[in-house]
Protein backbone atom coordinates (compact mmCIF):
# COMPACT_ATOMS: atom_id res chain seq x y z
CA UNK A 1 0.00 0.00 0.00
CA UNK A 2 1.50 3.47 -0.53
CA UNK A 3 0.40 6.64 -0.07
CA UNK A 4 0.50 9.25 -3.44
CA UNK A 5 0.08 12.98 -3.89
CA UNK A 6 -3.36 12.83 -4.45
CA UNK A 7 -4.09 10.84 -0.71
CA UNK A 8 -1.85 13.42 0.80
CA UNK A 9 -4.02 16.31 -0.48
CA UNK A 10 -7.34 14.62 0.55
CA UNK A 11 -5.90 13.79 4.25
CA UNK A 12 -4.35 17.96 3.90
CA UNK A 13 -8.06 18.48 3.14
CA UNK A 14 -9.20 16.57 6.53
CA UNK A 15 -7.01 17.35 9.21
CA UNK A 16 -7.24 21.56 7.78
CA UNK A 17 -3.70 21.77 7.39
CA UNK A 18 -2.36 23.53 4.09
CA UNK A 19 0.39 21.38 2.09
CA UNK A 20 2.14 23.35 -0.96
CA UNK A 21 3.43 20.88 -3.73
CA UNK A 22 6.92 21.10 -2.69
CA UNK A 23 5.68 20.25 1.36
CA UNK A 24 3.66 17.29 -0.17
CA UNK A 25 6.15 15.62 -1.93
CA UNK A 26 8.17 15.40 0.81
CA UNK A 27 5.10 14.41 3.53
CA UNK A 28 4.84 11.29 0.79
CA UNK A 29 8.22 10.03 1.26
CA UNK A 30 7.90 10.28 4.91
CA UNK A 31 4.76 8.68 5.26
CA UNK A 32 5.57 5.88 3.08
CA UNK A 33 8.57 5.04 4.91
CA UNK A 34 6.05 4.88 8.25
CA UNK A 35 4.03 2.87 6.28
CA UNK A 36 6.05 0.65 5.10
CA UNK A 37 7.16 0.45 8.94
CA UNK A 38 3.58 -0.01 10.15
CA UNK A 39 2.84 -2.92 7.37
CA UNK A 40 4.55 -5.09 10.04
CA UNK A 41 1.12 -5.53 11.33
CA UNK A 42 -0.27 -7.38 8.69
CA UNK A 43 2.17 -10.57 9.86
CA UNK A 44 -0.55 -10.74 12.70
CA UNK A 45 -4.33 -12.59 12.06
CA UNK A 46 -6.47 -10.69 14.34
CA UNK A 47 -9.48 -11.98 13.51
CA UNK A 48 -11.03 -13.23 16.99
CA UNK A 49 -9.13 -10.29 19.25
CA UNK A 50 -11.15 -8.21 21.17
CA UNK A 51 -9.54 -4.71 20.36
CA UNK A 52 -8.05 -3.02 23.68
CA UNK A 53 -10.14 0.68 23.45
CA UNK A 54 -9.26 1.58 27.15
CA UNK A 55 -6.37 0.44 29.53
CA UNK A 56 -8.29 1.55 32.34
CA UNK A 57 -11.37 -0.88 31.60
CA UNK A 58 -13.38 0.51 34.12
CA UNK A 59 -16.87 2.29 33.43
CA UNK A 60 -17.18 5.91 33.35
CA UNK A 61 -18.39 7.43 36.40
CA UNK A 62 -21.70 9.69 36.34
CA UNK A 63 -21.29 12.92 38.73
CA UNK A 64 -23.74 15.81 39.52
CA UNK A 65 -23.96 18.46 36.25
CA UNK A 66 -22.82 21.22 38.68
CA UNK A 67 -21.04 24.70 37.93
CA UNK A 68 -17.78 24.49 40.32
CA UNK A 69 -15.29 26.86 38.86
CA UNK A 70 -16.89 29.76 37.61
CA UNK A 71 -16.61 33.70 36.72
CA UNK A 72 -13.61 33.19 34.89
CA UNK A 73 -15.40 35.08 31.33
CA UNK A 74 -12.24 37.97 31.13
CA UNK A 75 -9.54 35.12 31.62
CA UNK A 76 -10.96 33.40 29.36
CA UNK A 77 -11.25 35.74 26.51
CA UNK A 78 -8.30 37.19 27.53
CA UNK A 79 -6.49 34.11 25.43
CA UNK A 80 -8.21 35.17 22.45
CA UNK A 81 -6.84 35.76 19.57
CA UNK A 82 -8.82 39.07 18.48
CA UNK A 83 -11.14 40.35 21.01
CA UNK A 84 -14.78 41.61 20.94
CA UNK A 85 -16.05 42.42 24.76
CA UNK A 86 -17.65 39.34 25.10
CA UNK A 87 -17.50 37.34 22.09
CA UNK A 88 -14.78 35.70 19.75
CA UNK A 89 -14.58 36.73 16.53
CA UNK A 90 -14.37 34.46 13.61
CA UNK A 91 -14.11 35.98 9.74
CA UNK A 92 -17.99 36.22 8.17
CA UNK A 93 -19.79 32.74 8.01
CA UNK A 94 -23.26 34.08 6.89
CA UNK A 95 -23.63 36.40 4.36
CA UNK B 1 30.51 25.59 52.67
CA UNK B 2 27.58 23.35 51.04
CA UNK B 3 26.63 23.65 46.52
CA UNK B 4 23.44 23.62 47.30
CA UNK B 5 22.48 22.98 43.38
CA UNK B 6 24.50 19.88 43.94
CA UNK B 7 22.28 18.59 46.76
CA UNK B 8 19.30 16.00 45.90
CA UNK B 9 15.51 16.87 46.41
CA UNK B 10 15.43 14.99 50.00
CA UNK B 11 18.72 16.87 51.09
CA UNK B 12 17.20 20.03 50.77
CA UNK B 13 14.31 19.35 52.43
CA UNK B 14 16.39 18.13 55.56
CA UNK B 15 18.74 21.39 55.10
CA UNK B 16 15.32 23.11 55.20
CA UNK B 17 13.68 21.52 58.09
CA UNK B 18 16.99 21.41 60.13
CA UNK B 19 16.50 24.84 59.76
CA UNK B 20 20.05 24.99 57.64
CA UNK B 21 19.21 26.89 54.26
CA UNK B 22 15.80 29.21 54.03
CA UNK B 23 14.04 27.89 51.17
CA UNK B 24 15.25 31.66 50.00
CA UNK B 25 18.66 30.97 49.65
CA UNK B 26 17.89 27.45 48.11
CA UNK B 27 15.83 29.46 45.43
CA UNK B 28 18.27 32.25 44.51
CA UNK B 29 21.05 29.41 44.35
CA UNK B 30 18.97 27.44 41.44
CA UNK B 31 17.91 30.92 39.85
CA UNK B 32 21.74 32.05 39.54
CA UNK B 33 23.14 28.77 38.01
CA UNK B 34 19.51 28.83 35.67
CA UNK B 35 20.60 32.45 34.93
CA UNK B 36 23.64 31.39 33.89
CA UNK B 37 23.17 28.11 32.04
CA UNK B 38 20.78 30.01 28.93
CA UNK B 39 22.93 28.56 26.82
CA UNK B 40 21.57 24.69 27.65
CA UNK B 41 18.00 26.59 26.19
CA UNK B 42 16.40 24.32 29.63
CA UNK B 43 13.87 27.24 29.69
CA UNK B 44 10.96 28.26 27.52
CA UNK B 45 9.15 30.44 30.46
CA UNK B 46 11.56 31.51 33.85
CA UNK B 47 9.29 32.57 36.70
CA UNK B 48 11.82 33.53 38.40
CA UNK B 49 11.05 36.81 39.99
CA UNK B 50 7.91 35.25 41.45
CA UNK B 51 9.84 31.90 42.61
CA UNK B 52 11.39 34.08 45.14
CA UNK B 53 8.95 36.31 46.27
CA UNK B 54 7.41 32.97 47.25
CA UNK B 55 10.47 31.97 48.68
CA UNK B 56 10.51 34.72 51.00
CA UNK B 57 6.94 34.52 52.08
CA UNK B 58 7.65 30.71 52.92
CA UNK B 59 10.60 31.42 54.84
CA UNK B 60 8.47 34.81 56.97
CA UNK B 61 5.71 31.50 57.67
CA UNK B 62 7.58 28.24 56.94
CA UNK B 63 5.57 25.00 57.62
CA UNK B 64 7.89 22.31 57.84
CA UNK B 65 5.00 19.77 57.69
CA UNK B 66 4.52 19.86 54.17
CA UNK B 67 6.72 17.14 51.91
CA UNK B 68 8.26 20.04 49.72
CA UNK B 69 8.54 22.73 52.19
CA UNK B 70 9.92 25.51 50.09
CA UNK B 71 11.58 24.05 47.67
CA UNK B 72 11.69 25.48 44.51
CA UNK B 73 11.03 23.38 41.25
CA UNK B 74 10.64 23.76 37.58
CA UNK B 75 8.42 21.59 35.26
CA UNK B 76 7.36 20.24 31.48
CA UNK B 77 5.92 23.50 29.48
CA UNK B 78 3.36 20.80 29.17
CA UNK B 79 1.58 21.33 32.43
CA UNK B 80 -0.87 24.28 32.13
CA UNK B 81 0.15 26.50 35.16
CA UNK B 82 -2.58 28.76 36.20
CA UNK B 83 -1.00 32.69 35.31
CA UNK B 84 1.94 31.26 33.52
CA UNK B 85 2.22 30.76 29.68
CA UNK B 86 2.28 26.78 28.99
CA UNK B 87 3.35 26.61 25.12
CA UNK B 88 3.79 22.31 24.60
CA UNK B 89 6.70 23.16 22.96
CA UNK B 90 4.21 24.89 20.09
CA UNK B 91 3.71 28.00 18.06
CA UNK B 92 0.22 27.67 18.17
CA UNK B 93 -0.24 28.02 22.37
CA UNK B 94 3.09 30.35 22.40
CA UNK B 95 0.82 33.32 24.12
CA UNK B 96 -1.79 30.67 25.80
CA UNK B 97 -2.00 31.46 29.73
CA UNK B 98 -4.12 28.84 31.55
CA UNK B 99 -7.06 29.48 34.07
CA UNK B 100 -6.39 26.96 35.75
CA UNK B 101 -3.90 24.26 37.19
CA UNK B 102 -2.89 21.35 36.51
CA UNK B 103 -4.05 18.57 39.16
CA UNK B 104 -0.19 17.48 38.88
CA UNK B 105 1.39 20.53 39.60
CA UNK B 106 -1.30 21.77 42.02
CA UNK B 107 -0.21 18.38 44.45
CA UNK B 108 3.16 19.85 44.33
CA UNK B 109 2.50 23.69 45.20
CA UNK B 110 0.31 22.26 48.46
CA UNK B 111 3.01 20.45 49.32
CA UNK B 112 5.12 23.88 49.66
CA UNK B 113 6.99 23.22 46.44
CA UNK B 114 7.40 26.60 44.28
CA UNK B 115 7.62 27.13 40.71
CA UNK B 116 10.70 28.29 38.99
CA UNK B 117 10.09 27.62 35.63
CA UNK B 118 8.35 25.94 32.85
CA UNK B 119 10.92 23.60 30.49
CA UNK B 120 11.13 23.07 27.07
CA UNK B 121 10.18 19.84 25.26
CA UNK B 122 9.22 18.63 22.12
CA UNK B 123 5.87 20.02 20.35
CA UNK B 124 3.35 18.59 22.37
CA UNK B 125 5.40 15.82 23.31
CA UNK B 126 5.94 14.52 19.93
CA UNK B 127 9.72 13.62 19.51
CA UNK B 128 12.29 11.77 20.91
CA UNK B 129 15.29 14.59 21.13
CA UNK B 130 13.86 17.58 21.62
CA UNK B 131 14.73 18.58 18.67
CA UNK B 132 10.75 19.59 17.43
CA UNK B 133 10.16 22.23 20.34
CA UNK B 134 9.59 25.63 18.53
CA UNK B 135 11.46 27.33 21.12
CA UNK B 136 14.95 25.67 19.58
CA UNK B 137 16.55 22.29 20.82
CA UNK B 138 17.98 21.85 24.27
CA UNK B 139 21.61 20.98 25.16
CA UNK B 140 22.52 17.80 27.03
CA UNK B 141 24.81 18.73 29.76
CA UNK B 142 26.66 15.66 29.51
CA UNK B 143 28.22 17.40 25.90
CA UNK B 144 27.89 20.24 23.82
CA UNK B 145 25.57 19.29 20.88
CA UNK B 146 24.46 16.38 22.27
CA UNK B 147 20.13 15.67 22.34
CA UNK B 148 18.61 14.91 25.87
CA UNK B 149 16.39 12.87 25.02
CA UNK B 150 12.47 13.73 24.47
CA UNK B 151 10.12 14.66 24.87
CA UNK B 152 10.54 16.11 27.94
CA UNK B 153 14.07 16.75 27.14
CA UNK B 154 14.26 20.16 28.95
CA UNK B 155 13.23 19.04 32.02
CA UNK B 156 16.07 15.94 31.63
CA UNK B 157 18.51 18.71 30.60
CA UNK B 158 17.77 21.05 33.65
CA UNK B 159 17.48 18.11 36.18
CA UNK B 160 21.34 16.97 35.37
CA UNK B 161 22.71 20.45 35.02
CA UNK B 162 21.64 21.08 38.50
CA UNK B 163 18.83 24.24 37.34
CA UNK B 164 16.33 22.12 39.49
CA UNK B 165 16.56 19.51 41.86
CA UNK B 166 13.74 17.33 40.74
CA UNK B 167 11.13 17.77 38.07
CA UNK B 168 8.25 16.33 36.62
CA UNK B 169 7.61 15.30 32.85
CA UNK B 170 5.52 13.41 30.68
CA UNK B 171 5.81 9.41 29.05
CA UNK B 172 3.46 8.69 26.25
CA UNK B 173 5.98 6.42 24.81
CA UNK B 174 8.64 6.71 26.54
CA UNK B 175 9.58 10.70 26.96
CA UNK B 176 10.13 10.49 30.64
CA UNK B 177 12.57 7.22 30.81
CA UNK B 178 14.57 7.90 27.61
CA UNK B 179 16.01 11.62 28.83
CA UNK B 180 16.64 10.32 31.96
CA UNK B 181 18.82 7.95 30.42
CA UNK B 182 20.24 9.81 27.84
CA UNK B 183 21.11 12.24 30.76
CA UNK B 184 22.29 10.06 33.56
CA UNK B 185 19.08 10.93 36.15
CA UNK B 186 16.11 8.87 37.21
CA UNK B 187 12.82 9.31 35.50
CA UNK B 188 9.41 6.86 36.78
CA UNK B 189 6.77 6.45 33.99
CA UNK B 190 3.67 5.99 36.64
CA UNK B 191 0.62 3.30 35.77
CA UNK B 192 -1.97 4.88 33.33
CA UNK B 193 -4.58 6.14 35.84
CA UNK B 194 -1.93 6.93 38.70
CA UNK B 195 -1.48 10.84 38.15
CA UNK B 196 -3.97 13.02 37.08
CA UNK B 197 -4.30 14.07 33.02
CA UNK B 198 -6.14 17.10 33.94
CA UNK B 199 -4.78 20.18 33.11
CA UNK B 200 -2.20 18.08 31.19
CA UNK B 201 -1.71 19.50 27.16
CA UNK B 202 -3.19 16.05 25.70
CA UNK B 203 -0.96 14.14 23.08
CA UNK B 204 -2.40 10.34 23.37
CA UNK B 205 -4.92 10.03 25.66
CA UNK B 206 -5.15 6.26 26.16
CA UNK B 207 -1.14 6.67 26.74
CA UNK B 208 -0.32 9.86 28.30
CA UNK B 209 0.84 9.46 32.32
CA UNK B 210 2.80 12.21 34.31
CA UNK B 211 6.05 11.04 36.34
CA UNK B 212 8.48 12.40 38.67
CA UNK B 213 12.23 12.86 37.38
CA UNK B 214 14.73 12.66 39.90
CA UNK B 215 18.48 12.84 41.13
CA UNK B 216 18.07 9.13 42.61
CA UNK B 217 15.87 6.78 43.91
CA UNK B 218 14.50 7.75 47.21
CA UNK B 219 13.76 11.54 45.79
CA UNK B 220 11.30 9.56 43.03
CA UNK B 221 9.92 7.59 45.36
CA UNK B 222 8.83 11.45 47.40
CA UNK B 223 8.03 13.14 44.17
CA UNK B 224 5.55 10.21 43.14
CA UNK B 225 3.70 10.40 46.48
CA UNK B 226 3.15 13.91 46.03
CA UNK B 227 1.86 13.76 42.21
CA UNK B 228 0.00 10.74 42.40
CA UNK B 229 -4.05 11.04 43.58
CA UNK B 230 -7.31 10.27 42.31
CA UNK B 231 -8.81 13.09 41.14
CA UNK B 232 -12.20 13.40 40.02
CA UNK B 233 -11.16 15.79 37.44
CA UNK B 234 -9.63 13.01 35.01
CA UNK B 235 -12.56 10.48 34.04
CA UNK B 236 -9.74 7.46 33.69
CA UNK B 237 -7.86 8.71 37.05
CA UNK B 238 -7.91 4.78 39.05
CA UNK B 239 -9.12 5.49 42.46
CA UNK B 240 -6.68 2.73 44.39
CA UNK B 241 -4.67 2.92 47.86
CA UNK B 242 -1.73 4.67 46.98
CA UNK B 243 1.15 3.99 49.48
CA UNK B 244 3.32 6.04 50.79
CA UNK B 245 6.14 4.97 48.00
CA UNK B 246 9.45 6.87 50.23
CA UNK B 247 8.58 5.30 53.67
CA UNK B 248 7.67 2.00 52.21
CA UNK B 249 11.50 2.12 50.44
CA UNK B 250 13.39 -0.84 50.98
CA UNK B 251 16.25 -2.02 49.62
CA UNK B 252 15.10 -5.40 50.73
CA UNK B 253 14.36 -7.41 47.43
CA UNK B 254 15.15 -11.19 48.64
CA UNK B 255 12.88 -13.55 47.05
CA UNK B 256 11.35 -10.87 44.37
CA UNK B 257 11.09 -12.81 41.25
CA UNK B 258 12.84 -10.42 37.89
CA UNK B 259 12.19 -11.58 34.19
CA UNK B 260 14.52 -11.09 31.94
CA UNK B 261 12.42 -10.72 28.01
CA UNK B 262 14.50 -12.25 25.50
CA UNK B 263 12.53 -10.06 22.68
CA UNK B 264 14.68 -7.40 24.37
CA UNK B 265 17.91 -8.67 22.82
CA UNK B 266 17.50 -6.73 19.31
CA UNK B 267 19.84 -7.06 16.54
CA UNK B 268 22.39 -3.95 16.71
CA UNK B 269 22.06 -3.28 19.86
CA UNK B 270 25.59 -2.12 21.19
CA UNK B 271 27.65 -4.76 23.48
CA UNK B 272 28.29 -1.53 26.42
CA UNK B 273 24.48 -2.27 26.42
CA UNK B 274 24.48 -5.60 26.89
CA UNK B 275 26.89 -5.72 29.30
CA UNK B 276 25.06 -2.84 31.55
CA UNK B 277 21.90 -5.29 31.64
CA UNK B 278 23.71 -8.38 32.44
CA UNK B 279 25.34 -6.20 35.19
CA UNK B 280 22.09 -5.34 35.73
CA UNK B 281 21.20 -8.86 36.28
CA UNK B 282 23.93 -9.49 38.80
CA UNK B 283 23.04 -6.60 40.82
CA UNK B 284 19.58 -7.94 41.64
CA UNK B 285 20.69 -11.48 41.80
CA UNK B 286 23.58 -10.67 44.34
CA UNK B 287 20.14 -8.80 46.50
CA UNK B 288 18.65 -12.10 46.39
CA UNK B 289 16.30 -11.78 43.57
CA UNK B 290 15.67 -14.32 41.81
CA UNK B 291 15.77 -14.11 37.59
CA UNK B 292 13.92 -15.83 35.02
CA UNK B 293 13.62 -15.95 31.44
CA UNK B 294 10.63 -14.68 29.65
CA UNK B 295 8.99 -14.47 26.79
CA UNK B 296 6.98 -11.29 25.12
CA UNK B 297 6.43 -12.30 21.92
CA UNK B 298 4.48 -9.46 20.42
CA UNK B 299 7.71 -7.44 21.35
CA UNK B 300 8.44 -6.20 17.87
CA UNK B 301 4.80 -5.25 17.12
CA UNK B 302 4.60 -2.63 19.65
CA UNK B 303 6.45 0.45 17.98
CA UNK B 304 3.94 -0.39 14.73
CA UNK B 305 1.54 -0.15 17.08
CA UNK B 306 1.95 2.84 19.12
CA UNK B 307 2.36 4.76 15.69
CA UNK B 308 -0.97 4.08 14.82
CA UNK B 309 -2.70 4.48 18.11
CA UNK B 310 -0.72 7.53 19.19
CA UNK B 311 -0.88 10.14 16.25
CA UNK B 312 -4.62 8.59 16.25
CA UNK B 313 -5.28 10.15 19.20
CA UNK B 314 -3.10 12.92 18.68
CA UNK B 315 -5.38 13.78 14.99
CA UNK B 316 -8.50 14.38 17.88
CA UNK B 317 -6.86 15.69 20.29
CA UNK B 318 -5.33 18.62 18.41
CA UNK B 319 -8.38 19.25 16.44
CA UNK B 320 -9.00 21.89 18.86
CA UNK B 321 -6.54 24.09 17.60
CA UNK B 322 -8.26 26.42 15.09
CA UNK B 323 -7.21 29.44 16.26
CA UNK B 324 -10.85 30.86 17.46
CA UNK B 325 -10.51 30.76 20.91
CA UNK B 326 -6.96 30.68 21.91
CA UNK B 327 -3.82 30.54 20.85
CA UNK B 328 -1.95 31.54 17.23
CA UNK B 329 -4.46 32.42 14.79
CA UNK B 330 -3.50 33.41 10.91
CA UNK B 331 -6.32 35.60 9.48
CA UNK B 332 -7.69 33.86 6.35
CA UNK B 333 -10.64 34.78 3.85
CA UNK B 334 -13.07 32.93 4.94
CA UNK B 335 -13.36 30.54 8.46
CA UNK B 336 -11.80 27.01 6.31
CA UNK B 337 -9.22 29.40 5.13
CA UNK B 338 -8.46 30.63 8.31
CA UNK B 339 -8.70 27.22 9.95
CA UNK B 340 -5.86 25.56 7.39
CA UNK B 341 -3.58 28.54 7.41
CA UNK B 342 -3.20 28.64 11.35
CA UNK B 343 -2.63 25.18 12.03
CA UNK B 344 -0.34 24.69 8.67
CA UNK B 345 1.75 28.04 10.55
CA UNK B 346 0.67 26.92 14.04
CA UNK B 347 2.63 23.35 13.90
CA UNK B 348 5.79 22.14 13.22
CA UNK B 349 6.39 19.68 10.81
CA UNK B 350 6.58 16.60 13.47
CA UNK B 351 3.22 17.42 14.77
CA UNK B 352 1.87 17.83 11.53
CA UNK B 353 3.07 14.21 10.11
CA UNK B 354 1.47 12.78 12.91
CA UNK B 355 -2.05 14.90 12.77
CA UNK B 356 -1.98 13.54 8.78
CA UNK B 357 -1.00 10.05 9.91
CA UNK B 358 -3.81 9.67 12.56
CA UNK B 359 -6.35 11.38 10.48
CA UNK B 360 -5.44 8.87 7.61
CA UNK B 361 -5.56 5.65 10.07
CA UNK B 362 -8.99 7.23 11.20
CA UNK B 363 -10.51 7.70 7.83
CA UNK B 364 -13.08 6.16 6.20
CA UNK B 365 -12.24 3.07 4.03
CA UNK B 366 -8.64 2.89 6.45
CA UNK B 367 -10.49 2.80 10.27
CA UNK B 368 -10.64 -1.31 10.14
CA UNK B 369 -7.45 -2.25 8.44
CA UNK B 370 -5.43 0.04 10.62
CA UNK B 371 -6.95 1.86 13.83
CA UNK B 372 -9.33 -1.35 14.75
CA UNK B 373 -6.20 -3.51 14.08
CA UNK B 374 -3.81 -1.82 15.94
CA UNK B 375 -6.45 -1.44 19.02
CA UNK B 376 -6.48 -5.61 18.83
CA UNK B 377 -2.91 -5.85 18.79
CA UNK B 378 -2.61 -3.53 21.56
CA UNK B 379 -4.49 -6.41 23.15
CA UNK B 380 -2.10 -9.23 22.36
CA UNK B 381 0.75 -6.57 23.74
CA UNK B 382 -1.15 -6.27 26.88
CA UNK B 383 -1.74 -10.48 26.99
CA UNK B 384 2.09 -11.14 27.36
CA UNK B 385 2.58 -9.11 30.07
CA UNK B 386 -0.26 -10.34 32.11
CA UNK B 387 1.04 -13.92 31.27
CA UNK B 388 4.71 -12.71 32.22
CA UNK B 389 3.54 -11.45 35.62
CA UNK B 390 2.05 -14.80 36.16
CA UNK B 391 5.52 -16.20 37.14
CA UNK B 392 7.73 -12.45 37.87
CA UNK B 393 6.65 -9.33 39.57
CA UNK B 394 9.14 -7.30 37.66
CA UNK B 395 11.03 -6.69 34.62
CA UNK B 396 14.69 -5.80 34.32
CA UNK B 397 15.28 -4.50 30.66
CA UNK B 398 17.78 -1.49 29.05
CA UNK B 399 15.68 2.06 28.82
CA UNK B 400 17.20 2.57 25.29
CA UNK B 401 18.86 0.88 22.68
CA UNK B 402 21.85 3.64 22.53
CA UNK B 403 23.00 6.23 24.19
CA UNK B 404 22.01 10.00 23.43
CA UNK B 405 23.06 10.54 20.15
CA UNK B 406 23.98 14.54 17.98
CA UNK B 407 21.61 17.04 17.74
CA UNK B 408 20.50 16.71 13.96
CA UNK B 409 21.54 13.15 13.66
CA UNK B 410 17.85 11.35 13.51
CA UNK B 411 16.27 14.66 12.12
CA UNK B 412 15.87 13.27 8.43
CA UNK B 413 14.37 9.59 9.08
CA UNK B 414 11.16 9.71 11.35
CA UNK B 415 11.72 5.80 11.57
CA UNK B 416 14.87 5.68 12.92
CA UNK B 417 14.05 8.03 15.65
CA UNK B 418 10.84 6.16 16.23
CA UNK B 419 13.30 3.32 17.19
CA UNK B 420 14.46 4.98 20.08
CA UNK B 421 11.63 4.20 21.82
CA UNK B 422 11.54 0.23 21.04
CA UNK B 423 12.16 -0.01 24.95
CA UNK B 424 9.92 1.82 26.36
CA UNK B 425 6.38 1.95 24.14
CA UNK B 426 5.28 -1.34 25.10
CA UNK B 427 5.10 -0.02 28.80
CA UNK B 428 2.83 2.68 27.50
CA UNK B 429 0.67 0.20 25.31
CA UNK B 430 0.28 -1.99 28.57
CA UNK B 431 -0.66 0.73 30.91
CA UNK B 432 2.40 -0.50 33.14
CA UNK B 433 5.28 1.68 35.29
CA UNK B 434 8.35 1.57 34.53
CA UNK B 435 11.42 3.27 35.98
CA UNK B 436 14.64 4.29 34.19
CA UNK B 437 17.41 4.69 36.56
CA UNK B 438 21.32 5.30 35.42
CA UNK B 439 23.64 2.41 35.52
CA UNK B 440 26.69 3.01 33.57
CA UNK B 441 28.56 5.24 31.20
CA UNK B 442 29.20 4.48 27.46
CA UNK B 443 33.20 4.49 26.29
CA UNK B 444 32.13 8.03 25.34
CA UNK B 445 31.52 8.70 28.62
CA UNK B 446 27.35 9.56 28.32
CA UNK B 447 25.00 7.71 30.54
CA UNK B 448 23.23 4.81 29.76
CA UNK B 449 19.91 3.71 32.07
CA UNK B 450 18.47 0.19 32.71
CA UNK B 451 14.40 -0.28 32.90
CA UNK B 452 12.61 -2.12 35.77
CA UNK B 453 8.79 -2.83 34.31
CA UNK B 454 6.29 -3.58 37.18
CA UNK B 455 2.99 -4.90 37.79
CA UNK B 456 -0.01 -2.09 37.35
CA UNK B 457 -0.33 -0.11 40.76
CA UNK B 458 2.98 -1.99 42.04
CA UNK B 459 5.32 1.20 41.70
CA UNK B 460 6.72 0.38 44.93
CA UNK B 461 8.06 -2.68 43.61
CA UNK B 462 9.87 -1.29 41.40
CA UNK B 463 11.20 1.66 43.07
CA UNK B 464 12.58 -0.63 46.07
CA UNK B 465 14.19 -2.99 43.14
CA UNK B 466 15.65 0.07 41.47
CA UNK B 467 16.72 1.40 44.86
CA UNK B 468 19.09 -1.89 45.23
CA UNK B 469 20.20 -1.52 42.28
CA UNK B 470 21.06 1.86 42.41
CA UNK B 471 22.83 1.45 45.68
CA UNK B 472 24.81 -1.29 44.13
CA UNK B 473 25.92 0.73 41.24
CA UNK B 474 27.03 4.21 42.54
CA UNK B 475 26.43 5.77 39.53
CA UNK B 476 28.03 9.43 39.20
CA UNK B 477 27.63 11.50 36.52
CA UNK B 478 30.39 13.35 34.72
CA UNK B 479 29.42 16.63 33.70
CA UNK B 480 31.70 19.15 33.52
CA UNK B 481 29.97 22.56 33.63
CA UNK B 482 31.00 23.76 29.50
CA UNK B 483 28.16 25.78 29.26
CA UNK B 484 29.02 28.36 31.84
CA UNK B 485 31.33 30.72 30.77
Amino acid sequence: MTIDLKTIKHISKLSRISVDNEKAKKLEGDLNSIFKFIEKLNEIKTDNIEPLTSIAETTLRLRSDEIKSGNIRDKILQNSPKENKDYFVVPKVVE
Amino acid sequence: MIEITKLSLCELIKNIKDKKISSYEITKAFVERSEKSKLLNSYITEDFKSALNKAKKFDEKPNYNLKLPGIPIAIKDLFCTFGVRTTAGSKILSNFIPSYESTVSKNMWNEGAILLGKLNCDEFAMGSSNETSFFGNVQNPISKNLVPGGSSGGSASALAANLTPATIGTDTGGSIRQPASFTGTVGLKPTYGSCSRYGIVAFASSLDQAGPMTKNVKDCALLHEVISSYDLKDSTSIDFKRKLYSKELSKNIKGKKIGIPKEYRVEGMPNEIEDLWSKGIEYVKGCGAEILEISLPYTNYALPTYYIVAPAEASSNLARYDGVKYGFRSEGKNLNDMYEKTRSEGFGNEVKRRIMIGTYVLSSGYYDAYYLKAQKIRRLIKNDFDQAYKKVDAILTPSTPSSAFKIGEKTNDPVSMYLNDIFTVPVNLAGLPAISIPAGLDKKGYPLGLQIIGKAFDEQSILNIAYAIEDNINFENNISDWWIK
